[in-house]
């Protein structure tokens, strides 16, 4: 389980987990959850259609991802960007049933595309993942502060001059990245779940923003290794895994959540949502 | 004139059977698609149809792997997953999209896993493809009644809900100071989203079962504000986009030399339907871009 191929897939996937709990975490603060779920998985028609035209599938990967972030920015006003998000996928995946089907040899592909071939990394595909990975956590880093309050408070980031727009291009952008240097290893399932569960279920837990973060992370990384145990044991896809597993995980969170928010209401009623910045000027995740 | 006309309509497309059942099956998925597909796009709902159509795949899969008709099983997916994501039920818009990805998660696991059954007991690959992207031109007449039983009954729920619908979709507040019950309501639209997508994913595919559903109502949305004639509109830009798209999948046959095999109707549809979403978009740019255009300074 440790030896030869194996250790292409554990390294590949720490990588993609440590990503994924990082971009996730700003995935669900800002209840991004289906452009999470519309760039990767509309940018496999990007790989279709670099195995159509003979280029290296990573960059049809970049320019599709890239396409449709810039699509849902552009389409979308106002921070809605629901209709915008739909009509960019299916567009991109329309393109992807054309590629699909005029390439003759690519049919099988498209199964490995959508629900990952985690076990079958090789070590050429090892360093663009780790470059990209490594792109993606100093651009959060960088956008961090920004980011954060423009994903909490908007008005209150609008009213100090920071461009929400071009944060949220931003923000995009680099879930474009995300989507790039994971999903040609692990697919758009893999990518999408645990972008989704791993941060939705840290949240649960705790309300500081960087606990949540190193939380978020270390609960993909469990689900990820699980999986990959789970798999390589039983010869089912990963992918079955990873979704089901985070699934799991956002139902402990939920459940714990719950109990802790009934211990409390014996003591004291629960203040009402927060309106405008806190009091404190700490910012904690009720909003 | 006939040779034009022949030029257009390649030979056979009338009298094909094919074309006829497809034909007749997209009108009706145009129709309820249209319909309930007006409230979801007021909803803003359309991460729930996208990921409903996804989770199609999970029965359509299932269903390959029973040996029972793929409507079926897009069918039971859908309005199981709609159940549990209202079972989940937080009704705030930011936490609804994230049970809808939990929900659409884990559904997508199931669906790994049983494409990866499917492909292990039967020996196959195509089922990915076929499930997923859907084929239009391989749905038989047997499957007509059935489909037009779906659409009845996603019609009527809607026509039924009516009004209290409506209103519980422009203003949740509202409604239930009116004394509306805001979240049964919520339930029998799922439901009757779920089954309309099921309808579209038999059609075009599981993963582009959203551009039926919510492409002709955005469009529509955008021509007229009147709810009723949102509906009739967006139905007949729906039935508009999938005969045109059926047709030129029927002439494409020839169009790409080194395949000689047709290209995809989905491909079509999808293609059409972003089209006129941003030419409906143009007459309210222009509009305001005259507004905006004298305050602007010359030269």
């Amino acid at each position: 389980m440790f030896s030869g191929f194996m250790i292409h897939a554990w390294t590949v996937a720490t990588i993609v987990a440590v990503v994924a709990g990082l971009v996730g975490f700003f995935v669900v603060l800002r209840g991004s959850a289906f452009v999470a779920h519309a760039i990767p998985n509309g940018s496999f028609a990007g790989a279709a259609a670099a195995s159509l035209v003979g280029i290296n599938t990573l960059v049809g990967f970049g320019v599709f991802a890239l396409f449709g972030a810039v699509s849902i920015s552009a389409l979308g006003h106002r921070g809605r960007h629901d209709v915008a998000t739909a009509l960019t996928l299916v567009l991109m995946l329309g393109l992807g049933a054309l590629f699909v089907t005029l390439s003759v040899d690519y049919t099988p592909e498209v199964y490995s595309l959508l629900f990952g071939e985690i076990l079958g990394v090789s070590v050429s595909q090892l360093i663009p993942t780790a470059g990209l990975a490594f792109v993606c956590v100093t651009a959060i880093a960088l956008l961090y502060r920004p980011l954060m309050l423009s994903s909490l408070l908007p008005d209150v980031a609008e009213a100090r001059g920071i461009a929400t727009a071009r944060i949220d291009l931003a923000f995009l952008a680099v879930v474009a990245l995300a989507t790039t240097m994971t999903v040609p290893v692990v697919g758009t399932l893999l990518i999408f779940s645990l972008m989704i569960g791993a941060p939705a279920a840290a949240r649960s837990f705790t309300d500081k923003p960087l606990n949540a973060i190193a939380l978020s992370v270390v609960i993909a990384l469990a689900v990820v290794w699980a999986a990959i145990a789970l798999s390589y044991q039983t010869n089912y896809p990963v992918g079955f895994f990873v979704g089901t597993l985070s699934a799991a995980c956002y139902t402990v969170g939920r459940a714990w959540a719950a109990s802790r928010r009934n211990a409390n209401s014996g003591r004291a009623i629960n203040p009402p949502a927060s309106r405008g910045e806190p009091a404190t000027g700490r910012i904690t995740l009720n909003a | 004139m006939s040779a034009q006309l022949a030029a257009i309509f390649d030979p056979g497309f009338f009298t094909s059977q094919i074309v006829q059942v497809a034909a007749t099956v997209s009108a009706f998925a145009a129709i309820v698609c249209g319909t309930v597909g007006v409230f979801t796009v007021i909803r803003g709902q359309s991460f729930a149809g996208e990921a409903l159509g996804d989770i199609s795949t999970t029965g359509g899969s299932g269903a390959f792997l029973v040996a029972v008709g793929p409507l079926w099983g897009f069918g039971v997916a859908a309005v199981a997953a709609a159940a549990v994501m209202e079972l989940i039920g937080i009704q705030r818009p930011r936490g609804r999209d994230l049970a809808t990805g939990i929900v659409l998660g884990a559904g997508l696991g199931l669906a790994a896993l049983f494409l990866y059954l499917d492909s292990v007991n039967h020996s196959t690959t195509g089922a990915t493809v076929s499930i997923v992207f859907g084929s239009m031109f391989t749905i038989t007449s047997s499957a007509i009644p059935a489909v037009i039983a779906f659409s009845a009954l996603a019609v009527c729920l809607v026509t039924a809900l009516g009004r209290p619908l409506l209103l519980s979709s422009i203003s949740p507040e509202l409604a239930a100071a009116r004394g509306i019950p805001v979240r049964f309501v919520g339930v029998a639209y799922l439901l009757a989203l779920a089954i309309a997508i099921a309808i579209a994913a038999f059609t075009i595919g599981t993963i582009l079962s959203t551009a039926l559903l919510v492409g002709p109502a955005a469009i529509a949305l955008r021509l007229t504000r009147s709810p009723a004639r949102a509906i009739a509109a967006a139905a007949a830009i729906g039935i508009a986009a999938t005969w045109l798209s059926i047709l030129l999948a029927y002439d494409s046959y020839d169009w790409y030399h080194q395949s000689g095999k047709s290209w995809p109707v989905s491909f079509f549809v999808v293609t059409l339907i972003f089209l006129g979403y941003l030419l409906a978009g143009l007459p309210r740019r222009l509009r305001r871009q005259r507004e905006i255009a004298p305050e602007l300074p010359r030269g």
